[in-house]
């Protein structure tokens, strides 16, 4: 099994990654990372910049393409992968086949839990209050929506309350937070009342970018709830 | 109606967002609309298949628009009916113009349309000396208030009951009340005598089936209907990419439109329309025009990047479930077409630099592709004008629009092609973080570009040891 890291997990929340390996390790799969790897260039593609995420993608591709199989900590950079590389390579056969065949072997991490390994329960115990937050292109564009939900539902203590429209965009989008913030900040304050609302008292979800967003707000109104990486609760 | 600039969108939002009884309709209408729609799709005995038909039939339109058109206009031309092909809005003006003038009329009803918004019909005819009434509810109350529509089927969603009281009091001259059905009874009036007096009526056209040769339009105040059979002459006005080959592609559509539109199995009065009346018939109008608008569609049609936001009927699905829209409301887009529809539609009919926030400014959530009952990609068409504006392209005559994002994404590009070049990077900026302002751990204040980010969010540090440096250590 071959780590995919998301270049927020690498640099600001690794301690997302340590906890995807301790839950491998738990599994007795042996895991092995590219150290090489840097970003998969879903930032410059969604800012329209395409030659540069062809750039990212050629990389990626040939870094990962040896691989059996890869899991990564965010569905975005998923979708990336498996959903804009074929289509970055539309008129170029040859780097087609090749993103097809990566993107075909790349999951999303409680996707391939659940669904490939089909484990659920890792004997975490965590006696919270719990909210799930959907990523919109994990829910979307990978279909990952149970998944989350089920291995939550193993762990012991906790309770899961679903936050109102927890399939909400919750205003991050990328580059979209930093240009246009104001409109974001809306559409966030709008996923903070939700989860407000639901009495949880840590946020869990399946994106760091979604979550880095969420957390920001919450500490800027000083707000007492947590965010947390699902792979992250899997080990408590 | 054009106002598209990055400062009327960047203001007219930021007003919108601390607008709290705007922002109390727009999240009624969303938590009203949204799921309700995506719970009709549901229990569609055919499931989301349908949606997928739906596109289908759209796209094969779109691929034979040319001769579907044809044989549209041959038909209605057969039962005594007049056909236009206009180029652009100034053909489509003109040649209503002509009419009106023709039959010296003085008043014209309106029934609920779009298309007549792009190409700004009520000011035409105002200048023109004729007097133009809108007769939907939301499009008349939106008309007394000198407004636009902030919303394609619910025109006047940006205003109370409150407000519309102190209009019809203003305007209409009645004693104020919020009672909604008081306020009805009062537009219901003034618009009865319109309907009954009016020379000329003019509406646009929900959908036309080639097979059958007729239009057909749909609402659910009748008003539609008593704006194009009461008048002696009615002109329906329609933009070229809405039509369909066959009656069951026509069916199929419809039952997915008033679904998109409005949560509903079907509108209250559908109207099917292909001529002025025949001599059998008692009522309808005796002369009738149809004008079939380009209006920049066909350049849209021969792009193949784009030609599938043609597939649109205009049903208002995805502005019911954008986070963007649900906060910023239709004014801000500062055209007639908003919402992701609005956002893709507005720059290639318009202009892809001038319009680039339209684009810009969405999340990519993709909420509006779900909620489409024709299930258009229109997040694949957003990315694909986000790309014009960032590396150019002649052919719709656009530049790259931000030299400055482009050396950055350049200087990204060979950041995280060299895995120690990258490294270096982030260890710069981790020095560098330890100047910014912080608080327990958070930075609370980033440089520019990223500055946006700080302006109501705090933002975690970089950590001391990337997950890379550390797998490193561990596997020595």
């Amino acid at each position: 099994m071959t780590l995919f890291i998301q270049c927020l997990v690498d640099q600001i929340y690794p301690e997302v990654g340590d906890a995807m390996v301790a839950v491998f390790q738990k599994l007795g799969i042996s895991v092995n990372c590219p150290t090489e790897q840097t970003c998969c260039g879903q930032s410059a593609y969604n800012s329209g910049y395409k030659s540069v995420s062809k750039t990212a993608a050629k990389r990626f591709i040939e870094i990962f393409e040896k691989s059996e199989v890869i899991v990564c900590p965010s569905g975005s950079c998923v979708d990336m992968v498996r959903n804009h590389y074929p289509s970055l390579f539309r008129n170029e056969p040859d780097w087609h086949s090749r993103a097809e065949n990566v993107g075909g072997k790349t999951y999303e991490f409680t996707e391939y839990l659940v669904d490939v390994l089909k484990v659920e329960d890792f004997g975490a115990s965590f006696k919270e209050k719990l909210t799930y937050h959907d990523s919109c292109h994990l829910l979307r564009n990978i279909g990952v929506k149970d998944q989350p939900r089920k291995l939550i539902s193993k762990v012991a203590g906790a309770e899961l309350v679903e936050m109102g429209n927890s399939d909400k965009c919750c205003g991050f989008g990328g580059t979209f937070s930093i240009k246009y913030p104001q409109i974001s900040t809306a559409i966030l304050d709008e996923k903070l009342d939700n989860i407000i609302s639901s009495g949880a008292t840590t946020v869990v979800g399946c994106d760091v970018g979604c979550l880095m967003n969420i957390q920001g707000r919450l500490n800027r109104k000083k707000l007492p709830i947590k965010t947390m990486h699902i792979a992250q609760l899997l080990v408590q | 109606m054009t106002t598209i600039s990055t400062e009327h969108y960047k203001n007219k939002a930021k007003e919108a967002i601390k607008d709290d009884v705007l922002q109390s309709a727009l999240a009624g209408l969303q938590n009203r609309l949204g799921p309700a729609t995506a719970a009709m799709y549901k229990n569609l005995p055919e499931g989301d298949e349908l949606r997928y038909k739906a596109h289908e039939v759209r796209m094969f339109a779109l691929d034979n628009l040319d001769m579907l058109l044809e044989q549209l206009a041959q038909k209605i031309r057969q039962r005594g009916g007049n056909v236009f092909f206009a180029r652009d809005q100034k053909e489509a003006v003109n040649y209503c113009l002509e009419i009106t003038r023709r039959r010296k009329a003085k008043l014209a009803v309106k029934g609920k349309s779009m298309v007549s918004e792009e190409i700004g019909l009520n000011d035409a005819l105002i200048k023109d000396g004729v007097k133009a009434v809108e007769t939907d509810l939301g499009e008349y109350i939106v008309q007394l208030a000198g407004e636009h529509p902030s919303h394609i089927i619910a025109p006047a969603i940006h205003k109370t009951r409150n407000q519309i009281g102190s209009l019809f009091e203003e305007k209409l001259g009645i004693s104020y009340t919020n009672d909604p059905p008081t306020l009805t009874k009062a537009a219901r009036k003034h618009l009865r005598d319109a309907f009954l007096t009016a020379d000329i009526g003019f509406s646009g056209c929900n959908l036309a089936c080639a097979e059958t040769g007729h239009i057909t339009t749909l609402s659910n105040e009748g008003n539609i209907r008593l704006a194009t059979t009461l008048p002696k002459v009615h002109v329906a006005i329609m933009g070229m990419e809405r039509i369909v080959a066959s009656l069951e592609d026509h069916d199929a559509l419809f039952r997915l439109l008033s679904r998109g539109a409005a949560a509903q199995n079907l509108a209250g009065y559908v109207s099917y329309i292909g001529g002025p009346a025949l001599d059998s018939e008692i009522d309808g109008p005796e002369e009738f025009h149809l004008v079939i608008l380009d209006n920049g569609r066909s350049k849209i049609l021969a792009d193949e990047e784009f030609k599938e936001i043609l597939c649109c009927i205009r049903c208002a699905a995805c502005l019911n479930v954008c986070p963007v829209y649900g906060k910023i409301g239709g004014h801000s887009y500062g055209c007639t077409y908003t919402g992701p529809i609005g956002a893709v539609l507005t720059p290639l009919m318009t202009d892809i630099g001038q319009s680039k926030d339209l684009f810009q400014g969405e999340s990519l959530c993709g909420a509006c592709q779900d909620n489409c009952p024709v299930n258009i990609n229109l997040p694949r068409m957003l990315l694909a004008l986000r790309a014009k504006t960032a590396e150019g392209d002649p052919r719709w005559n656009i530049k790259p629009s931000s030299p400055v994002e482009k050396f950055i994404f350049s200087i990204w590009s060979k950041l995280i092609s060299n895995r120690k070049a990258y490294d270096f990077f982030f260890r710069l900026a981790r020095f560098g973080q330890k100047i910014l302002p912080t608080k327990n751990g958070e930075i609370r204040k980033l440089p520019p570009p990223f500055s946006g980010w700080t302006l109501d969010r705090d933002m975690q540090q970089i950590a001391s040891k990337s997950f890379i440096q550390k797998w490193k250590e561990t596997q020595k």
